[in-house]
């Protein structure tokens, strides 16, 4: 009376990545409402919903290699560049937001891009003389 | 200011093939899948307009010496050039036939001459598309 055959295993294995997957989504999406500011906020959409996709793709490339028996190249091929492309474009985003002054959340401890900026500032005036570009004012 | 980004440059250099791949494959899938001359057409763009954005116009124009415009017209010339070779051999214009051939790596190949014109819109949608966003985002 063996009710557990290799089909039945897939599908749990399946639906609960797909599950996990959509759960994590959902946990970015409330992260996404809940935190205070930007940079929290590309924390939250950036990671936890890499890791939802992830779960989701893996789930259906599973599910058709041994449902019906594809071997879906553009699914695996889709999982490398969510992984490629998602953390860069939350650093773009991040960066974007710090170079055009959004500020931080009040109760942020420290902020130690400002100092190495301010460095990089005045080594470029040192080196560019007068003509420099002032850029400090843009600055948080 | 110039705008330099280590990430991006670095992550752009290893996406671009992806997505240049991805095109040339959604190209030939066409004729039995979803796919086609204009949606390869539209991912090539869209690679190489993620290399404009991570470098500049000058320097992609250094690597790829190309007039979009050219490009554009020589894929209306295949399309064109297609059509009007049916009427060579008393078809009607823009008639198609495809015939099955043993090439070297992939086998019994169905070869279609639906695939040249595809080449043809492909090329026409790369031309029309970059010249249109190199045009607008040109300085003066």
């Amino acid at each position: 009376m063996s009710s557990l055959s290799g089909t039945v295993i897939i599908e749990v294995l399946v639906a609960s990545m797909v599950l996990l997957g959509t759960v994590l989504s959902l946990l970015s999406a409330l992260g996404f409402i809940r935190l205070p500011d930007i940079y929290t906020r590309s924390h939250a959409a950036t990671k936890s919903i890499t890791l939802g996709i992830l779960f989701i793709l893996l789930g259906t490339f599973i599910y058709f290699l041994f449902t019906h028996r594809v071997v879906s190249i553009r699914l695996l091929l889709g999982i490398v560049f969510v992984f490629l492309t998602a953390p860069v474009a939350g650093h773009l985003i991040a960066r974007s937001a710090y170079r055009s002054g959004v500020k931080m959340w009040d109760k942020s401890a420290k902020d130690e891009l400002r100092s190495d900026l301010k460095k990089l500032n005045q080594l470029e005036q040192y080196h560019s003389g007068e003509q420099s570009y002032n850029r400090e004012s843009s600055y948080p | 200011m110039k705008f330099t980004d280590v990430i991006l440059q670095t992550s752009a250099k290893i996406l671009v093939f992806i997505i240049l791949t991805f095109s040339i494959y959604v190209l030939f899938a066409g004729h039995n899948n979803p796919g086609g001359g204009f949606i390869g057409g539209l991912i090539t763009a869209s690679a190489l307009v993620l290399l404009y954005i991570a470098f500049d116009v000058k320097t992609v124009h250094e690597i790829l010496p190309i007039d979009f415009k050219i490009v554009g017209a020589v894929g209306l010339m295949i399309a064109l050039l297609t059509g009007i070779g049916s009427l060579v051999v008393d078809e009607p214009f823009l008639s198609q036939t495809f015939w099955y051939e043993d090439l070297p790596l992939f086998g019994k190949t169905e070869l279609t001459t639906a695939l040249v014109f595809d080449l043809g819109v492909y090329l026409a949608v790369v031309g029309t598309t970059m010249t249109i966003i190199l045009s607008i985002g040109e300085d003066e």
